[in-house]
C-alpha cells in the first residue's frame, strides 16, 4: 500500500486527447519527495532545453504535495510547474485552498499535461471518471465565474476548480491560475495552460488517503496544533507586526497599510513617501478595508485565515489573498478603495498581483516620458485610475500597446526601445521583482536575491530574522526559544548581529555565516514545496510550527518512507540541485545572478563577489554557477553529468575546484 | 412506561460566524472514524459537511443526524441577513434526495456519534476558530428513549430500505452457509 501519496499520476495528452492513469515508482519519492522534487525530475527527464514555452513539447503539471490531503495543519499546496514564458526558466508558483487535497482524495498525486488541444477545453476530474470537455462556451470569462460555471454545469458544489482568465487564453506572460482563495501567479504559468487550450481543470475525489503510522502521526499533529495556538499568543516581538506571528502575511487582518506605504515604493517602483501616512488617509482606508471584507477565509485545513472575501460596492465578490491589497493602490498612487477594486477585476481576468501593476506603472512612466506616445496610447483615458483600468484591459487582450506590455517590463522594454530599457530596472532574472529599494547592502539577501530560482524574495527568506535587534537582551530572548534552527551556531550569529559598528551589514554576517543562513533558509521553502505544505507555516515566518527537527517524523510517519534530518536534508538539497540544472541547461549562469542594479544605493563589487564565490562553493557549484561532478555524484545525480558532459556544459575533466573548507561534504558533517 | 433517567444531551453549537470554511471539521472526522483509528482521511466519509459557497458567504457546517428513507414533501428555503441558503442547507438528515452523510462507495448512512469516547468531539477540538463549540447539559428522559440505535442497525435498515428486508435476509442466510 502506498502511504500519504496515492501513488498515481494523471497524464494527460491534450493533442491526441488521451488519459492514462499511470503508476508511479515509489522509489522516485524516496528520492524526490514528490511535489516541487518529483515535478524537476519529471521536467529534466522530458523538456530538453531546446523546448520553448510554447511548444507542445513543454509539459504543466500540477503536483499535490506529498502530505496534501492528510491531518498535518495547513498541508494543501499544489505545485504547478512549466517552463516559464518570460524567464524561459522553470516556473514553479504554488497555490493554496482546496485544490491538491481535493486531487489526492480523486486518487491523484498530480496531473501532468502536454501537448495542445486545438479548441478550449477544461478537465473534469471524479476519481476514476477523467473526461476532457468542451470549454468553448468559457471563452473570455473570468477565473472566477468559470468556476462557477463549470460547478454548476456538472451539478458539483465541492468540485475544486483550477483556472484561468483571459489573460491565460490570451498567453499574458504573467497570468496566473486562479483557485478559490489562492492563486499560482508567478512566472507566467498561466499562459502556458491557455496555450495548451486548458481553461480549467475541475476536481472532486472520494476516496481515502492513508497514513503509515497514524496514531504517531496524530500525535505530531497534535503537537503542531498546540504550538500553533502558542504561538497565536506569543507574537515575535521586536519586528514589524506582519512579521510577528505565523500564517501567511496577514494582510487582511491587520492594518499594516502605513508601514509598507512608508517602506515600500510608489509607481514604477520609484518613489519613496515617507510621510504619506497621517490620520485622514488611516480613517479612509480603514473604512474601506471594513467595509469591503466580508470574512476571513482559510485554505484547506488550516486555521490562520490568512485570505479574505471581499465585496467591493457594484462588484462581484471575490476573495484576495495577501499584499494584493496594496499593490494597485500602489502602483497607480492611488488608494485603498482603487486597490480593492480593480483587483476584483484583476482577478476574474487571472494576472499576477506583482507583476501586473508593476507593468502598467512602467508603461504610465514610459508614456509620461515620452517613450511612448499618444499614438501609442490612442484611447487611453487622462484620469490616473482610468489608465490602470484601460491598460489592464489591453493588456489581457493583447491589444495594441498591450500586446507589448503583455510580455513584461523586461520584453517589452526591448520591444519598445527608445530607452525603455532603463524602465524596467526592477527585474531578476527578466521576471518583476518586489518593489522594495533600501540603502546598505544586506549579504544575506544579496545572495537570495542573485541565486533564488523561484525569483521572488518571500519564496527564499524566512528563518532568520530580516534585521539586528538592536540591544543584545532582546536578542538573547530572542534566541531563548528558537529550537526551529538547524544548529545552534545561528543562535550565536544573530546574537552578535549589530545595527552599526564592527558586527553589522555589509560585512556582518560574514560570508561565511552568510552563506550558511541563506541555506537554511531556501531548504525549508524546497521541503515546503515538496511535501506540499503552506510556507506561512513554516519557511516564511520566524519560529515557525514545521521545521528541519520535525518535519522527517511527518514523513516517516505519514509516507512510512524511513527519514531523518540528514536524510531530509540531502533529498531538498539533490532536487534544489535538479532545479538548477534544468536552468543551467536551458542557459542560466552566473551573470544572470544579480539583484537589480539600484536595490542597494550602497553596494560593494568585492565584498558581492566574495559572497557568491563562496556560495557557489558552498553548494557544491563552480564559479558559473554550474553543479560540479562531484556535488551530482553525490547527489545520486549523474544522469545530470552525463547530460552536461554531452551538451559541453562541463567537460570530462573538470575537477570540483572546491576548496576543502567550503565544500558540500564538509558541512554536511 | 419507564422510569424516569439522567441523560446527558451533548451539544455542539455551531457559530457560523467564525467558520473559515477550512474543512478541517470533516478532515479529523472522517481519520477518526478510519479504522484503525486514523488510518486514512476522506472528507466525504465525515459526519460533519460544511456546506460552502464563498462568493455568497454561505458556511453551514452541520452534523449527521437520523437517518430517514424518504425525503421531504416539501422543502423550505431560509433568507438570513440576505443570504439565501439552500433547500435542506440546515438539515441533519441522511436521506435519499443528496449526497450528504453517505459513505462513497457503499452509501450506506452516517452519523454523527459525539465521537464516542473521546473527551472532546474531534470536530470541536480541531477547529481552533471556535466556530463549534461543546456543551453538555442534564435532561431527564423515559428509559425507553435512550436506547440508540447502533450504527449497524441504521446500516441495515438503510439496506433493507434499498433492497428489502427479503433480499437482505437472504444474503445473510448464504453468507451464514458460507461461513460454517
Ligand atoms: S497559513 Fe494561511 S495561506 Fe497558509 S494554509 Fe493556512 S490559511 Fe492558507
Ligand atoms: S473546522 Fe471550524 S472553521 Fe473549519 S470548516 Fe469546520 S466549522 Fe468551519
Ligand atoms: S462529533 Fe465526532 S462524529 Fe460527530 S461530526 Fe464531530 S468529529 Fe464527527
Amino acid at each position: 500500500m502506498r502511504y500519504a501519496e496515492t501513488g498515481f499520476n494523471l497524464e494527460i495528452d491534450l493533442s491526441r486527447g488521451n488519459i492514462e492513469r499511470v503508476e508511479s515508482d515509489p522509489e522516485l519519492t524516496k528520492h524526490y519527495l514528490g511535489g516541487l522534487g518529483t515535478n524537476a525530475k519529471i521536467l529534466w527527464d522530458r523538456v530538453p532545453p531546446e523546448v520553448e514555452p510554447f511548444s507542445p513539447e513543454n509539459v504543466l503539471i500540477f503536483s499535490a504535495g506529498l502530505l496534501c490531503g492528510t491531518p498535518a495543519i495547513g498541508c494543501n499546496r499544489t505545485i504547478v510547474s512549466t517552463i516559464s514564458p518570460q524567464t524561459k526558466l522553470m516556473a514553479f508558483s504554488m497555490m493554496g485552498g482546496f485544490w491538491a487535497p481535493e486531487l489526492k482524495y480523486a486518487g491523484y498525486d498530480r496531473v501532468i499535461l502536454r501537448g495542445k488541444s486545438p479548441d478550449l477545453v477544461y478537465l473534469w476530474i471524479k476519481n476514476d471518471q477523467v473526461e476532457i470537455r468542451d470549454a468553448s462556451h468559457l471563452k473570455g470569462l473570468g477565473a472566477t465565474e468559470t468556476a462557477e460555471l463549470i460547478r454548476q454545469e456538472l451539478n458539483e458544489p465541492k468540485a475544486q476548480v483550477a483556472s484561468i482568465g483571459m489573460a491565460g487564453e490570451n498567453r499574458v506572460y504573467f497570468a496566473s491560475i486562479e483557485q478559490g482563495r489562492s492563486s499560482a501567479s508567478r512566472l507566467g504559468i498561466g499562459a502556458v495552460m491557455g496555450d495548451k487550450g486548458v481553461k480549467a481543470i475541475a476536481v472532486r475525489g472520494t476516496k481515502d488517503i492513508n497514513i503509515a503510522q497514524p496514531a504517531e502521526y496524530l500525535e505530531l499533529c497534535h503537537e503542531v496544533m498546540e504550538y500553533i495556538k502558542w504561538r497565536n499568543d506569543n507574537p515575535v516581538p521586536g519586528v514589524m507586526t506582519i512579521m510577528q506571528g505565523i500564517g501567511s502575511p496577514q494582510e487582511m487582518k491587520v492594518h499594516d497599510e502605513k508601514w509598507h506605504t512608508e517602506n515600500f515604493m510608489w509607481g514604477n517602483t520609484r518613489v519613496r513617501r515617507k510621510d504619506f501616512w497621517n490620520e485622514e488617509v488611516e480613517q479612509q482606508w480603514t473604512k474601506t478595508m471594513d467595509s469591503m471584507r466580508t470574512r476571513f477565509i482559510s485554505c484547506y485545513n488550516c486555521p490562520m485565515e490568512c485570505g479574505a472575501t471581499i465585496t467591493p460596492p457594484g462588484q462581484p465578490t471575490y476573495m484576495m489573498k495577501c499584499f494584493s491589497k496594496l499593490t494597485y493602490t500602489m502602483a497607480a498612487f492611488s488608494d485603498l478603495d482603487f486597490g480593492l477594486k480593480i483587483a476584483q477585476r484583476a482577478t476574474e481576468y487571472g494576472v499576477d498581483g506583482f507583476s501586473a501593476p508593476q507593468v502598467m506603472a512602467f508603461a504610465v512612466e514610459l508614456y509620461e516620458n515620452g517613450i511612448l506616445t499618444d499614438k501609442d496610447m490612442s484611447g487611453m483615458p487622462s484620469d490616473n485610475e482610468g489608465r490602470f483600468y484601460w491598460l489592464l484591459d489591453r493588456i489581457v487582450r493583447r491589444e495594441g500597446i498591450g500586446d507589448v506590455l503583455a510580455n513584461g517590463t523586461y520584453w517589452a522594454a526591448k520591444e519598445i526601445g527608445g530607452g525603455a530599457e532603463e524602465y524596467a530596472h526592477n527585474n531578476i532574472k527578466k521576471h518583476e521583482q518586489l518593489p522594495l529599494k533600501l540603502s546598505m547592502l544586506n549579504p544575506i539577501y544579496f545572495l537570495m536575491y542573485c541565486t533564488g530560482e523561484k525569483i521572488n524574495i518571500t519564496q527564499i527568506e524566512g528563518q532568520f530574522p530580516q534585521a539586528p535587534y538592536p540591544k543584545r537582551e532582546e536578542r538573547e530572548a530572542f534566541v531563548k526559544d528558537w529550537f526551529q534552527v538547524p544548529d545552534e551556531k545561528f543562535k550565536q550569529y544573530f546574537l552578535d548581529w549589530e545595527p552599526r559598528g564592527e558586527n553589522s551589514n555589509p560585512y556582518y554576517p560574514t560570508v561565511r555565516m552568510s552563506c550558511e543562513i541563506v541555506d537554511w533558509q531556501e531548504m525549508m521553502h524546497y521541503i515546503d514545496d515538496a511535501l506540499g505544505m503552506c510556507a506561512g507555516l513554516s519557511s516564511f515566518p520566524l519560529k515557525p510550527p514545521y521545521h528541519i527537527h520535525n518535519y522527517p517524523k511527518f514523513i516517516t510517519a505519514g509516507a512510512g518512507i524511513e527519514m531523518d534530518e540528514a536524510k531530509l536534508t540531502k533529498a531538498a538539497r539533490r532536487y534544489r540541485t535538479l532545479v538548477r540544472a534544468v536552468n543551467i541547461r536551458r542557459g542560466m549562469r552566473r551573470a544572470d545572478e544579480k539583484p537589480p542594479e539600484n536595490h542597494w544605493k550602497k553596494r560593494f563589487p568585492e565584498l558581492e563577489k566574495d559572497l557568491l564565490d563562496t556560495y557557489y562553493r558552498f553548494k557544491g557549484w563552480n564559479n558559473d554557477g554550474v553543479p560540479t561532478k562531484e556535488t551530482l555524484h553525490e547527489l545520486s545525480l549523474d544522469y545530470v553529468t552525463e547530460d552536461f558532459i554531452k551538451r559541453g556544459i562541463l567537460t570530462d575533466n573538470d575537477g570540483d575546484g572546491l576548496s576543502d573548507e567550503t565544500s558540500v561534504k564538509d558541512k554536511s558533517k | 412506561m419507564g422510569e424516569n433517567t439522567k441523560k446527558t444531551i451533548k451539544t455542539i453549537k455551531v457559530d457560523m460566524d467564525k467558520c473559515n470554511g477550512c474543512r478541517t471539521c470533516e478532515m479529523i472526522c472522517s481519520a477518526f472514524h478510519a479504522v484503525p483509528k486514523y488510518s486514512s482521511v476522506n472528507p466525504a466519509r465525515s459526519r460533519i459537511r460544511l456546506i460552502r459557497h464563498p462568493l455568497r458567504d454561505i458556511y453551514v457546517p452541520v452534523h449527521a443526524g437520523e437517518y430517514v428513507n424518504a425525503e421531504c414533501a416539501g422543502r423550505d428555503k431560509y433568507v438570513i441577513n440576505g443570504k439565501e441558503y439552500e433547500e435542506c442547507a440546515f438539515c441533519r438528515a441522511s436521506c435519499p434526495s443528496r449526497e450528504e452523510f453517505k459513505e462513497p462507495d457503499s452509501g450506506l448512512p452516517l452519523t454523527c456519534d459525539m465521537c464516542e469516547g473521546e473527551d472532546e468531539p474531534l470536530c470541536v477540538k480541531w477547529c481552533l476558530n471556535d466556530a463549534l463549540t461543546y456543551e453538555e447539559r442534564e435532561e431527564e428522559v423515559e428509559e425507553d428513549e435512550i436506547k440508540a440505535q447502533t450504527e449497524m442497525e441504521i446500516g441495515l435498515e438503510a439496506l433493507a430500505d434499498r433492497f428489502g428486508l427479503e433480499k437482505i435476509t437472504d444474503a445473510v442466510a448464504r453468507m451464514r452457509e458460507k461461513e460454517q
